[in-house]
């Protein structure tokens, strides 16, 4: 397939089932999520099925956690099912932290009601009365549409006391989130609830046995919510037959970068990331050619031509070296520079680290600080070693998700881009012109015409020449600030 | 049972075994660093940070912290593989690049778990060291403890203490990433936090990251100035401890070796803090006997129980904490600061020194004891009762500094009259001493009837909250005894709801009592040290010839001389004191 765009029809192949209601109804009433059949799942739920049925339902559907490790839904439930307390809690994660990602926001913006209604649904199929959204306070839209519908839902008798006068009880409420990256996984997130450090603990226990104040608790992600009520609207069977083998429905992907159409995009497990990205996003921007893409958030891996092709479900992404995550995608073209890409990526995981281990605490600032040589030309051979094994022993040994994948970005462009890293550690050259520090400023004799624009203005005296004679400029001195191509009128100051 | 293989052997543990401790019955001794686990005291850390410990599970994507690692039905763990091995050394070269190289001076040097480990690792390199940013922070000083955090591994011990054993709360993790680090809240210095001092964080901080104020100077300079008489006295846990810092199995009391060594160092006089204690009890238990007969007479204004005082941590924290309760501890004051008072006033009088001319030292296993001593209500025209207060670990620098053998050193004795005491002033140095010595006296003098049985072994023991009843002759009085701050805290909150059942309450803020104290030498974990020193600290006791406060002889002649009756208008201005509500404090910066 021809790698420019094919822009023909790009919805085709999206279908939309977490994202369904999301710009089709008024957010502000819940008449109109009624209206799409809003609250019959949880009706249907509370007054015919028992919970043993409900999270049978959930479990033949296939439905994984969305948030990003991909584990059973329906399994998660069950955990929390059989865990035995006098009080149980449903979380509802809405912590979304991977820039660029906004998935779970356009949810609890466009159709809040989705997401409580499955909460409910949760809170019935696992004994809790209680639950909560943890949600971050960036998101004030999110959090003024969530609380009108928790609002109306009360009011509807959605939520409260005796739902659908049966003897369920079930009511919702917020809690905010200050906006630490790490809080979005489940076990710092309760520690965050109950008013601790964000900080992820060990597991076991698992928050099913052991979460929000000790009590059993089920954290899910928002998108996976989402999915919730039209998997009873429409029955497992039918949700199953969307996606592949092992991973079934579909996933939102936040589409960024060196890509035509950007946006959130709702495709089919199975989907090959070729069709997302030259189909759906129409192709690389300004006719540049594709270089790579990153999936899965900050700690994802970067994926190449050769991996176009791959259906996108949760084992392939694994497979090849990358993951699903919450379901950013950021294509890259030619003019990046994949180490430049990697040292972005640990910068913000350097950021976001809590400090809790230590190999996620100084590994990755060492990984930050070992790519920012290579990007700064100091880089020796024996640093890619050093990156690899660093990069792998903090996978292996962190405690948490963030740790032991925050050296994807390096361990895949080492995979797939090891001639890039070779070019600037060896050569010192980055190719793409993106790392100031191994570029030069070079005139080129035949273009130049000797006008001296460009001597006269370069601060230091890097430039000489005669009048009229093509002038040369002496790397030595020059500082790269730019001046002389900026002032040349004739294409004669390249970076090289 | 739990069957599983460990490097190739098969064996079974009990369900909930750590591999960790499954793997030491095998004589395995897998390496750890943040985790700590003081068996008899309830207390563990293991927080799963410093990755150390890790070993490979077949079947696990990743490696596992043996320390927080239960096993499971057929578990098959490798301690030892090439996998196992790079992690953990690269872990710790990771730790050991964002930790200060001058371990030579370091405070912590040669007792510091990091370097042990980087020893036992054969670390020779640190790779890419040259360009590796350290993490860096202010140090941070106050009266007892110092926090140079640039040394902080973030193994969370220290917040363990504070937190979850003394309920403090004045140390927590904050900031992010690879800021992250220990500290109060809003970052203020620790001077201005709740904290009580009591020193646990030091006494379990694996590196020089938390270390006590050193003192050592400033004792040095007194000796060596003409114009001063300088005073020593040794608390009573100091003697059961000393010994281990010039490797001496713990448990070993050195009393007499310790007291030819603080000759040797030019002490004037050789005393000892257990005359004190015994002074403690006469005052103590008189305050006691007081507020029990008034009850037992239907006076229903008096406050029972009574708690002990002896314990600066103790008496920061209820101050912090407990401003509103105040007026029920004992008004007696320390041992420390009773010798002081004494030393300075009856002994400087006895042997014709101004109180200016004369330099009180005070060998103390507590860090707390450092900024008792600076209290401005143990000041006479802003002169200490007590100058200078420094730690069982500080003397054994001392020592070691002046070149003396103390292994091998002849015994000594205390001089007199401040250095004579009893059994009672003794077992002070552990929990349930100090009750069981007022118990002593406060049973003779009530029922004028003398003891059969001298040890009250149901007040004895390392449980964190312990109560006793003791038969005062158809009388019984209900006693309580906590150690640590967060059993102590247990104890507060039932009196407060007006639950507590007891008499007499006896609290110390470290565990075990002053054996553990802040200022001792450094058990590395091994709450089976604190044991040895207790038994010890009951076998010095036991020897005593005189084992009842009240029959010291330089006591009763004190108070023939002195001071009178016990709670005396004189015994009330040196002995006594009084407390401050300390909340506002933290706003105050």
């Amino acid at each position: 397939m021809s790698e420019t765009a094919v822009k023909s029809e790009p919805k085709k192949k999206q279908i939309r089932i977490a994202l369904r209601n999301c710009g089709v109804i008024n957010p502000g009433r819940i008449e109109d999520y009624i209206e799409k059949d809003g609250y019959l799942s949880l009706g249907r739920v509370v007054t015919e099925l028992t919970p043993e049925e409900s999270i049978e339902i959930v479990r033949e559907s296939g439905l994984r956690g969305r948030g990003g490790a991909g584990f059973s839904t329906g399994l998660k439930w069950e955990f929390a099912r059989r865990s035995k307390s006098d009080q149980k809690y449903v979380v509802c994660n809405a912590d979304e932290g991977d820039p660029g990602a906004f998935m779970d926001r356009s949810i609890l913006e466009g159709d809040p009601h989705s997401v409580l209604e499955a909460m409910a649904i949760c809170g019935y199929a696992i004994g809790a009365d209680t639950g909560f959204i943890y949600i971050r306070a960036e998101y004030p839209l999110a959090i003024e549409r969530l609380k009108t519908a928790i609002a109306q839902a009360r009011e509807f008798g959605f939520l409260g006391k005796r739902i659908f006068g049966t003897a369920f009880d079930f009511d919702i409420s917020l809690k905010y989130g200050a906006g630490a990256f790490v809080c979005g996984e489940e076990t710092a997130l309760i520690h965050s609830m109950e008013g601790h450090r964000g900080e992820p603990s060990l597991k076991p226990p698992f928050p099913a046995e052991s979460g929000y104040l000790g009590k059993p608790t089920n954290v899910n992600n928002v998108e996976t919510f989402a999915n919730i009520p039209v998997i009873f609207q429409r029955g497992p069977e039918w949700f199953k037959q969307i996606g592949t083998e092992r991973s079934k429905g579909t996933k939102v992907f936040a589409l960024a970068g060196k890509v035509n159409n950007v946006g959130l995009v709702e495709v089919p497990m199975g989907i090959t990331i070729r069709e997302v990205i030259f189909e759906i996003g129409g192709g690389i921007k300004d006719g540049k050619k594709f270089k790579a893409v990153q999936t899965g958030g900050p700690s994802g891996g970067c994926l190449t031509e050769k991996h176009l092709d791959t259906p996108i479900d949760y084992e392939n992404l694994v497979a090849c070296g990358s993951m699903m995550g919450s379901g950013g995608m950021i294509v890259m073209d030619e003019d990046d520079c994949m180490v430049s890409i990697a040292k972005f990526f640990l910068d913000f995981t350097v950021e976001e680290s809590c400090g809790k281990c230590a190999p996620c605490r100084i590994g990755n600032k060492r990984l930050y600080e070992l790519l920012d040589r290579i990007c700064a030309g100091k880089g020796e051979l024996e640093d890619l070693d050093r990156l690899r094994n660093l990069s792998e022993v903090i996978k292996d040994t962190s405690l948490c998700g963030l740790g032991q994948s925050s050296p994807n970005p390096v361990l895949s462009t080492l995979a797939n881009f090891y001639d890039e890293y070779i070019s600037h550690v060896v050569d010192k050259k980055c190719h793409a012109g993106v790392c100031r520090d191994l570029l030069e400023y070079f005139i080129v004799e035949e273009n130049c015409v000797g006008c001296t624009a460009c001597a006269r203005a370069c601060p230091v005296g890097a430039i000489n020449g005669e009048r009229k004679e093509p002038h040369v400029i002496n790397p030595e001195i020059c500082i790269k600030c730019g001046a002389c191509m900026e002032k040349c009128k004739f294409d004669a100051v390249i970076l090289r | 049972m739990v069957k599983l293989t460990l490097d190739g052997n098969n064996m079974e543990v009990p369900a909930g075994t750590t591999i960790y401790e499954a793997a030491k019955q095998v004589h395995i001794d897998i390496p750890v660093l943040c985790y700590m686990d003081l068996k008899d005291l309830n207390i563990r850390n293991s927080p799963g940070g410093c990755r150390i410990c890790v070993v490979e599970v077949e079947g696990r994507r990743n490696l596992a912290p043996s320390c927080s690692t239960a096993v499971e039905e057929g578990m098959v763990v490798r301690t030892n593989s090439v996998r196992v091995l790079n992690a953990r050394r690269t872990v710790m070269e990771l730790i050991l690049s964002d930790h200060p190289k001058d371990c030579l001076s370091c405070a912590k040097s040669g007792q510091c778990d990091l370097q042990n480990l980087a020893i036992r690792l054969g670390i020779r390199d640190i790779p890419g060291q040259e360009y590796a940013e350290m993490s860096t922070y202010r140090i941070d000083t106050s009266p007892s403890i110092i926090r140079e955090l640039d040394k902080c591994i973030m193994c969370r011990r220290c917040e363990t203490m504070c937190n979850d054993f003394q309920t403090v709360g004045a140390l927590h993790a904050i900031n992010r990433g690879f800021y992250a680090v220990v500290a109060p809240a809003f970052e203020m210095n620790l001077e201005h936090s709740p904290c009580t001092y009591c020193g646990q964080c030091v006494a379990v901080c694996p590196t020089g990251a938390l270390t006590e104020v050193d003192h050592t100077g400033k004792v040095i300079s007194a000796l060596n100035d003409p114009t001063k008489i300088v005073v020593v006295q040794t608390a009573p846990a100091v003697r059961a401890a000393l010994g281990e810092e010039f490797g001496m199995k713990p448990g070993t009391l050195v009393t007499g070796k310790m007291v030819t060594a603080l000759r040797h160092l030019g002490f004037d006089y050789v005393f000892d803090t257990d005359f004190a204690a015994d002074l403690t009890i006469m005052e103590e238990g008189t305050e006691l006997l007081g507020r029990l007969t008034r009850f037992l007479e239907g006076d229903r204004e008096v406050r029972l129980p009574i708690l002990t005082s002896c314990c600066p941590g103790w008496v920061n924290f209820f101050e912090y904490h407990f401003p509103e309760m105040k007026d029920i501890p004992s008004t007696a004051r320390s041992p420390q600061q009773m010798f002081g008072s004494i030393a300075k006033s009856y002994f400087a009088e006895k042997i014709g020194v101004d109180r200016n001319d004369m330099v009180v030292v005070s060998i103390m296993p507590c860090l707390a004891k450092k900024y008792e001593c600076q209290r401005e209500e143990f000041m006479v025209d802003g002169n200490p009762d007590v100058d200078i207060s420094i730690t069982t670990r500080e003397l054994a620098h001392l020592i070691k500094q002046a070149n003396l053998d103390l292994v091998n050193m002849t015994d000594g004795e205390f001089d007199q009259p401040l250095g004579e005491s009893s059994g009672a002033g003794v077992i002070f140095g552990t929990t349930g001493g100090v009750i069981e010595a007022a118990t002593r006296t406060a049973y003779e003098i009530y029922t004028g009837k003398q003891l059969e049985k001298i040890d009250f072994e149901q007040l004895r023991g390392l449980g964190g909250l312990r109560s006793a009843t003791v038969d005062f002759e158809g009388q019984e009085i209900r006693i309580g005894i906590a150690h640590g701050l967060g059993n102590a805290r247990k104890l507060l909150e039932e009196i407060k709801s007006g639950k507590s059942q007891y008499h007499a309450i006896e609290i110390m803020a470290c565990p075990g009592g002053c054996i553990g104290g802040g200022g001792q030498p450094l058990h590395h974990g091994d709450a089976s040290i604190l044991s040895a020193r207790a038994k010890a600290i009951y076998e010095e006791d036991r020897n005593k010839q005189i084992r009842k406060s009240h029959e010291n002889p330089y006591i009763q002649e004190l108070y023939r001389e002195f001071l009178g009756e016990p709670m005396s208008e004189k015994a009330h201005a040196l002995l006594h004191t009084h407390y401050f509500d300390r909340r506002k404090r933290v706003f105050q910066i």
